[in-house]
């Protein structure tokens, strides 16, 4: 599989078979976590949780069981959404958000070309009108995967695109409708005031839009993640996370640490830069190829 | 939202008030907070380790000054250090060699190298030179038209590069265009990669050695976390690179990983970006980077005043 080529940590170098679970290996056990961007303070809770069963720990196979046991509670919830059978309102509408160069529109086409697979009548909304070319780009990913586009000029309201997007949408018999937006940085008061005017737009035709709301996070990105999640969620009520870039070293452990300190869950993996390149969430799965 | 690092150490050391050396015993604890801060900043764990053990041989049995408190005392000593080996010297583009001359930007995926070239054109051109922009991205959709877009913006030409051609062959048919055009300045931007893809980054290899750039530049993004190392260390280990530019220090980002990248690299950085505006670049402050990654906002006036 793609993500496990490159998630392995290298648990198994470890330690010996036969070994004690020692501080040593305790210490080393730390450093594989904390590069793995799992953060200080979840990696301190899962080591003295870990040094609590050392005694019974006595090969790498042992302790990787051990880690995913402890781990696989923040994750459970993060059940794979599976598009072809979810009940979805119609149309269903997903607004995608995050900071700069994350991956959302490449996401946003990923997403497309999967609810076209299964049937569905795709429409994207290109309500990021401030980066340079964003409205090309995402009319590209519209032509590859057979959507429909929605677009007004470039440094027009994105607030007034994204209502028109589900006007239209709703005119037109769509089943989906997915709004890209300007990559924005949390911190930034004006910007997700910003956001917070386009989800209400929405919500202006159709009551209940947008029904997802997904927060793209860069697996790359360290523990600033965290302060990223928690203001959007605050901004525009986030429902779940897409962690794109997982093919690259990065270990992606920011997962769990988010996990540790929210209820979002995540729900998609970006793999690449194709089309097909996401995958649903699967923390079994993930903790297999991380450990 | 966070106690910063000055209350903490501060508190930790409340306890040794009147003590006037810091001992091995009392620094302990001290640098426990300073080591937590540096990992939180995502500054890479083995580099951390390395850090504070360096910091504790300097810091014991030096004898407080009188102004400080023993907090403020270890405050100092990291905070000196950490410029320090942010590099302590400004360094600028390196432009030498026969005109016209190349920069090539080069980084992962969504880095910021498109924003970031349009961004040392306008820096260019303030300083008298004759930049041209040359979009060598003919992979992701619609890289050309945004490199276009932003050349137009800030009224510099761009290379009428299409997304047929190879990216090879852009750089060196740019070169024989910036120079009928009467431009010294080639920015070349390169598609976004990953470090372990060996295709591309021998593509980058290639478009070295046919226009010989005067300077490489990895442009990386200061919310980075522990992986900097690796990407900083294959980059530079394919392409020798003369430095890097931090984007998007405009937000919370601590950036730690400017000091991994510059300690596995040894390279300078050179500019940090602080906007998605085109005029949002500024030079790189070793100083203010300390206390960015120390997570304590302004400059430490009472380091200052000591
Ligand atoms: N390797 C890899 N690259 C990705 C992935 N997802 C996106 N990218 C690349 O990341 C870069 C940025 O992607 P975009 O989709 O433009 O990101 P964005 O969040 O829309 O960016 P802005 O709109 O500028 O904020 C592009 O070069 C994409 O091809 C992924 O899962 N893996
Ligand atoms: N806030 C902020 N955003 C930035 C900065 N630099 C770049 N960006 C934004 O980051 C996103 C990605 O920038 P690009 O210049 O497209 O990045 P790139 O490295 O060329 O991306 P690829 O070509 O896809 O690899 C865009 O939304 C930019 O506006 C910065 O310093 N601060
Ligand atoms: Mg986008
Ligand atoms: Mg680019």
């Amino acid at each position: 599989e793609k993500t496990r080529r490159f998630l392995t940590t290298d648990v198994d170098k470890l330690f010996v078979p036969g070994k004690k679970l020692d501080d040593q290996t305790l210490e080393d056990l730390e450093e594989l976590l904390i590069t793995a961007d799992i953060g200080v303070k979840a990696t301190t809770e899962l080591i003295a949780g870990l040094s609590k069963q050392a005694a019974g720990i006595t090969d790498p196979d042992h302790l990787k069981e051990a880690i995913k046991e402890m781990i696989l509670p923040y994750l459970e919830d993060d059940r794979p959404t599976d598009e072809a059978t979810r009940p979805l309102a119609t149309p269903h509408v997903i607004m995608v958000i995050g900071v700069n160069g994350v991956g959302k529109t490449t996401t946003i086409g990923k997403l497309a070309a999967r609810h076209r697979a299964n049937g569905k009548k795709v429409m994207l909304v290109a309500a990021d009108t401030f980066r340079a070319a964003a409205i090309e780009q995402l009319s590209i990913w519209a032509d590859r995967t057979g959507a429909d586009i929605l677009k007004h000029r470039e440094n027009s309201d994105p607030a007034a695109v994204a209502y028109d997007g589900v006007e239209a949408a709703r005119a037109r018999g769509v089943d989906v409708v997915i709004v890209d937006t300007a990559g924005r940085l949390h911190t930034k008061v004006n910007l997700m005031e910003e956001l917070k005017k386009i989800k209400r737009s929405m919500s202006k035709t159709m009551p209940d839009a947008p029904h997802e709301v997904l927060l793209v996070l860069d697996a790359t990105t360290g523990q600033n993640a965290i302060s990223q999640t928690e203001l959007f969620t605050k901004a525009a009520d986030v429902t779940g996370i897409v962690l794109t870039k997982l093919d690259g070293t990065a270990k992606g452990g920011i997962a769990i640490n988010l996990r540790h300190s929210f209820g979002i869950p995540i729900q998609y993996i970006g793999v690449g830069e194709q089309v097909e390149d996401l995958q649903p969430f699967d923390p079994r799965a993930f903790l297999d190829a991380m450990f | 939202m966070f106690e910063n690092l000055s209350d903490k150490l501060n508190s930790v050391f409340k306890k040794l008030k009147g003590q006037g050396t810091l001992t091995e015993k009392n620094i302990d604890d001290g640098l426990k907070e300073v080591r937590f801060a540096l990992l939180e900043a995502d500054v890479h764990y083995r580099i951390v380790k390395q850090f504070i053990a360096d910091i504790r041989e300097r810091a014991v049995g030096a004898d407080v000054l009188e102004s400080l408190t023993p907090g403020q005392q270890v405050i100092k000593i990291v905070y000196e250090e950490l410029t320090r080996l942010m590099g302590e010297t400004r360094q600028d583009l390196n432009l030498t060699g026969q005109a016209p001359v190349s920069v090539m930007l080069v980084g992962l995926q969504g880095s910021g190298k498109t924003t970031t070239a349009a961004k040392l054109a306008v820096y260019l051109k303030k300083q008298g030179r004759k930049p041209f922009l040359v979009p060598a991205d003919v992979y992701r959709p619609a890289a050309i038209d945004q490199l276009k877009k932003l050349g137009s913006q800030v009224q510099v030409p761009v290379f009428a590069s299409d997304p047929g051609m190879n990216p090879v062959d852009i750089c060196r048919q740019a070169r024989v265009a910036a120079q009928q055009q009467g431009c010294n300045t080639l920015l070349l931007d390169t598609a976004g990669r990953l470090h372990i893809d060996e295709a591309l980054m021998e593509e980058l290899v290639g478009i070295k050695q046919a226009v010989s750039p005067s300077d490489i530049l990895l442009v990386a993004d200061a919310m980075t976390g522990q992986d900097a190392v690796n990407i900083a260390q294959s980059f530079n280990e394919r392409l020798d690179i003369g430095g890097v530019i931090l984007s998007k220090m405009d937000g919370d980002a601590r950036g730690g990983a400017a000091l991994s990248i510059k300690a596995v690299t040894g390279r300078p950085i050179k500019f940090v970006g602080v906007g998605e505006k085109t005029n949002a670049l500024e030079a790189f402050h070793p100083d203010r980077m300390a206390s960015s990654i120390l997570g304590m906002g302004d400059v430490l006036s009472f380091i200052e005043k000591a």
